[in-house]
């Protein structure tokens, strides 16, 4: 009845949704992984083991944390909206999931004489997409705050809007800065480019630093964390929420480090280019695959940084937060696109 | 005020030189800080397969100790549940009948004893006060459990096991210390 | 019937019904949550017209920025709805009615104006991507935008100035 709809190649469907699935499946996965890497190294910080008794070493302890959330009573509140109180978790973990879209994963497979690019689209504004799916990533937390009928999950919604703002403006122009440099948008031609020349973060230090700071910030990170303070607001945002509604905000936040992840390595570190290696002498399958554990590898060391730098840092003040972002980080990426703006004239690119 | 102990210092409030200021060194060096304690040994010791060495003072869980023969030395003297500070120990005392010359070594005996593990502080005075070698505080510490009823314990958790007929957990449950006090007696 | 044109009703459905939804919500907060969902419309809109750029841009900075701020003000200012007094400014109520009444002499002239159209096709048309959007903003128009440049400054300034503590 819908076959006139559907003029597409079937196979490119049938392409595309496998791709989409084991990109969402792999998130999932590297965020539960990310839960567990993040109290296994809070634990050798601070010189203790962590768990390591589900399964050796541990490994399966994800899995239980999750049987274990679903097996919770799920609690809602005879005040709230009900239908927006269901809602706001799941905004946060689809919009953490969103981004997801239009990250280059590796270079092309080919299979049954198809090229399969792993990218789910390969849009013409790529960083705006992602932008733009991260500032919409507040509303799960301030939609779910509001709900609750709280007025600590109030708070911290309204520190995580407040926040995520702030810090949107100094992850924009730091952006600015290298797409000045890259001159275009989208994520793969990006790639591509540093697998030519170098990588972007020789160019823009400044612009990664900033940007870094951003996304600590945008993930709600540990020094950052004021949405979900423990000891000031029990928890924030999600301090009415339990069970499985619970776990998909503590879970998004570890998408969302991962997707930033992502961003981060393929902005400024090569995406999935093997550094010190030509692809070209490499069949499409070898380096593709090979690719894609780089760009992995590459993820991995920075949630290890996040994780890391959670165990190190302690909070910020209010005020600290808000003058850091507001007197330092957009002042210096101000900096940074006008010097990078200076440098290019007077090279002439 | 003269300080109590040469550690005490005072609070630095000079201003905040410019690299301070600029707060990244300090995050950096604080990150180099956590990054060493990764790879420190760590003092944790995986309890169910190994146990820690207790000191040769340690007092745990109470043991009524029974002779060569398998018989009860307990009297139920009662001196033991006047010396506890805690008042965790009660007692009954009952009268031996012929023909249960095997079971206690004296006429008198505990009938019941009860020690509540949640009101006993370990102090091990008990095993002090007590005349006739019946009680002990091993080596081992007290299970948990989920409800409070459990943690008083009868008579039949606390007494040993027999020696004749299981010399082995008698053996076991005995540990080193009632050997050690023996052979300082002797 | 084209999946375009489908695409445009069903965008168009939403839009529409969820604008009304701004309107006839009692909580300020669902107005406001109702409104993200016709910016999300529109945005699909200007996607059908190929315009990406426009499309991202509105939701980043209206659906993302914007609104996120109303719904802050919203939310701080715990609007209960038997808090909200009906207004009974006489003259609010008469620029009101003068105000809807030109928007409706829009409407219907544009109606009476109505010509048949192409139906929107996908992948034609250009004049929304960054590259051409920037090529005629800073060619054909670039003294507006940068006397739009100078508002911006001044708003900013204003700003500023409205937040700085007394001095004294």
């Amino acid at each position: 009845m819908f076959h006139y709809l559907l003029n597409i190649d079937a196979f490119l469907l049938i392409e595309k949704l496998v791709l989409i699935a084991i990109i969402v499946g792999l998130c999932m996965v590297v965020a539960m992984y990310t839960t567990f890497a993040e109290r296994r190294v809070a634990a050798f910080i601070q010189d203790r083991l962590g768990p390591n008794r589900a399964g050796p070493f541990g490994i399966l302890q994800p899995l239980a944390d999750g049987v274990k959330l679903f097996f919770k009573e799920e609690i809602i509140p005879n005040f709230s909206s009900h239908f927006l109180f269901i809602l706001g978790p799941g905004l946060a973990m689809t919009f953490a999931l969103l981004a997801s879209a239009v990250i280059p994963w590796g270079s092309n497979l080919e299979i049954f004489g198809r090229t399969v690019p792993l990218q789910i689209a390969d849009v013409n504004i790529g960083i705006l997409y992602v932008f733009g799916v991260v500032s919409m990533g507040v509303y799960g937390i301030m939609i779910g705050s509001w709900a609750s009928n709280n007025k600590y999950s109030l708070m911290g919604g309204l520190r995580a809007a407040s926040q995520i703002i702030s810090y949107e403006l100094a992850l924009g122009i730091s952006l600015i800065a290298l797409l000045m440099i890259t001159g275009t948008l989208r994520l793969n031609e990006i790639v591509l480019q540093q697998q030519a020349g170098y990588w972007n973060i020789v160019y823009q230090p400044l612009g990664f630093f900033i940007y870094l700071i951003c996304a600590f910030a945008e993930c709600n990170r540990t020094p950052f964390d004021l949405p979900e303070a423990e000891n000031e607001l029990i928890g924030g945002y999600h301090t009415e929420y339990s069970s499985m509604k619970l776990g998909f905000y503590l879970f998004a936040e570890y998408v969302n480090m991962f997707i930033s992840s992502a961003v981060m390595v393929t902005l400024f570190f090569g995406g999935y280019d093997i550094p010190f290696v030509d692809e070209s002498t490499l069949s499409t399958n070898v380096a593709g695959i090979l690719s894609v554990l780089a760009f992995m590898i590459k993820i991995s060391l920075f949630l290890f940084f996040f994780i890391w730098v959670r165990w190190t840092v302690p909070r910020f003040r209010y005020d600290q937060l808000m003058r850091l972002g507001w007197k330092t980080l957009i002042p210096l990426a101000l900096f940074n696109m006008l010097a990078t703006g200076a440098w290019m004239l007077f090279t002439n690119k | 005020m003269t300080p109590f102990t040469n550690r005490s210092k005072p609070v630095d409030r000079r201003p905040m030189s410019l690299m301070e200021k600029i707060y990244v060194p300090a995050v950096v060096e604080g990150l180099a800080i956590t990054f060493g304690h990764i790879f420190r040994r760590k003092p944790t010791i995986q309890f169910p397969e190994k146990q820690r060495v207790f000191g040769t003072a340690f007092r745990g869980l109470h043991v009524l100790n029974r002779d060569e023969e398998g018989r009860e030395n307990c009297t139920a003297c009662g001196l033991c549940a006047v010396a506890c500070p805690a008042e965790a120990i009660t007692m009954e005392a009952a009268e031996r009948q012929p023909g249960e010359e095997n079971l206690y070594r004296e006429e008198k005996y505990a009938a019941r004893y009860e020690i509540n593990m949640l009101r006993c502080i370990f102090c091990g005075l008990c095993e002090e006060a007590c005349p006739k070698d019946a009680i002990y505080l091993t080596e081992t510490f007290t299970p948990s459990d989920y409800t409070r009823k459990q943690f008083i314990y009868t008579k039949e958790d606390l007494l040993i096991p027999h020696p004749v007929k299981e010399p082995e957990a008698y053996e076991k449950a005995l540990g080193n210390k009632p050997k050690r006090i023996k052979q300082k007696d002797s | 019937m084209q999946i375009t044109t489908l695409l445009f009703l069903l965008l168009s459905i939403m839009a529409v019904g969820a604008a009304l939804m701004v309107l006839f919500s009692k909580n300020p907060v669902h107005s406001i949550l109702w409104l993200i969902v016709v910016f999300f419309a529109i945005s699909g809109h200007y996607l059908l017209l190929n315009a990406q750029f426009l499309a991202v841009v509105n939701i980043i900075v209206y659906a993302g920025a914007i609104m996120v701020l109303f719904l802050f003000v919203v939310m701080m200012m715990n609007l209960n709805q038997e808090d909200i007094e009906p207004v009974k400014n006489y003259r609010l109520q008469i620029l009101g009615v003068l105000s809807g009444g030109v928007m409706l002499l829009i409407i219907v002239l544009a109606v009476m104006r109505l010509q048949e159209t192409q139906p929107v096709q996908l992948k034609v048309g250009d004049a929304g991507l960054i590259t051409n959007l920037g090529k005629t903003l800073f060619n054909n128009y670039v003294l507006p935008f940068e006397i739009s440049s100078v508002l911006f400054l001044s708003a900013i300034m204003g700003a500023v100035i409205i937040g700085r503590r007394e001095e004294d």
